[in-house]
């Protein structure tokens, strides 16, 4: 339904608006992370990759 | 007269960690007990057999309430019955999608698989991050910018209906939803989450938001969708 789909996007619309701000001082205010912390938010990342890859083989 | 200083601090630090541990106690608890409360909302709602419209209307009832009242509310015993009354949303909005998976042939197969697997990430990452103690608070700017232009790109996809794109979306959600556990977790155990209302709601939008998106990638990959 169309009408749906409108309703749909002006709420996710909305919440881009609501979340800008807070995302401007997140940007803003995040402390660097050096590149030994990025390598312990990525691995864990890929692992979660491949643990979705498994359950995709199991459907 | 010096010495008594290391002593005051090795107390007020004991105290702070004794606070910590309650936080994350209470967050625990209380997600716990949301998370159920959702299962028996989205059953209900399973047995109504509400239609798919439900699922929208729930959502922005959920996140309006969890946006513009539940922070009023977050220091008082009334932000527990507000917790409640938004997941309890959310998981009746769940019951119309859970019922047309079910329909499907492996629908049931597909739903047990993205319960299971939402629940090994949560574990697993919060396993990580209690058991690592590494202060992720670095991410939270690079997540809620990831998470609004996934959000600009979901708006332009009501409309193109793409199915790769769809499952594009719902891949990079679980990666930020991922991104915000560990956020949130160590937020809580460095002392940045005090409040057990506000670190609950936030964790259960990050499971509910996996669950969702795994369906979602399941079914297609699955094709069924």
């Amino acid at each position: 339904m169309d009408w749906m789909k409108i309703v749909a996007a002006m709420a996710l619309i909305m919440f881009i608006i609501y979340l800008f701000p807070r995302a401007r001082h997140m940007m803003e205010n995040s402390p660097k992370g050096s590149s030994s912390d990025w390598m312990g938010f990525v691995i864990p990342i890929l692992i979660i990759v491949l643990f979705i890859a498994f359950l995709i083989q199991l459907v | 007269m010096n010495q008594n200083y290391p002593t005051i601090g090795r107390k007020s630090r004991t105290r702070a960690g004794i606070e910590i541990n309650k936080v994350l106690r209470n967050t625990y608890l209380l997600l716990s007990m949301t998370l159920l409360f959702s299962g028996f909302t989205a059953a209900l709602s399973m047995a109504m057999n509400m239609p798919p419209m439900t699922y929208l209307f729930s959502v922005i009832g959920g996140m309006v309430i969890a946006m513009f009242v539940l922070p009023r509310f977050a220091h008082s015993t009334a932000g527990i019955g507000i917790v409640f009354l938004v997941t309890g949303l959310l998981g009746f909005g769940l019951g119309p999608i859970l019922s047309m998976y079910a329909s499907l042939p492996n629908g049931g197969n597909i739903i047990m698989l993205s319960l299971g697997g939402t629940g090994v990430i949560f574990m697993g990452l919060s396993a990580y991050v209690l058991a690592t103690r590494k202060d992720f608070s670095f991410l939270g700017g690079f997540l809620m910018v990831g998470f609004l232009l996934v959000l600009v790109a979901a708006v332009a996809n009501i409309f193109l209906a793409i199915p790769a794109m769809s499952l594009m979306i719902s891949a990079v959600v679980i990666m930020l939803m991922s991104g915000f556990i560990l956020h949130d977790t160590s937020r809580i155990i460095h002392g940045g989450e005090t409040n057990y209302i506000l670190a609950t709601i936030g964790l259960y939008m990050t499971i509910f938001n996996i669950f969702i998106s795994l369906l979602q990638i399941l079914g297609i990959m699955g094709g069924d969708d």
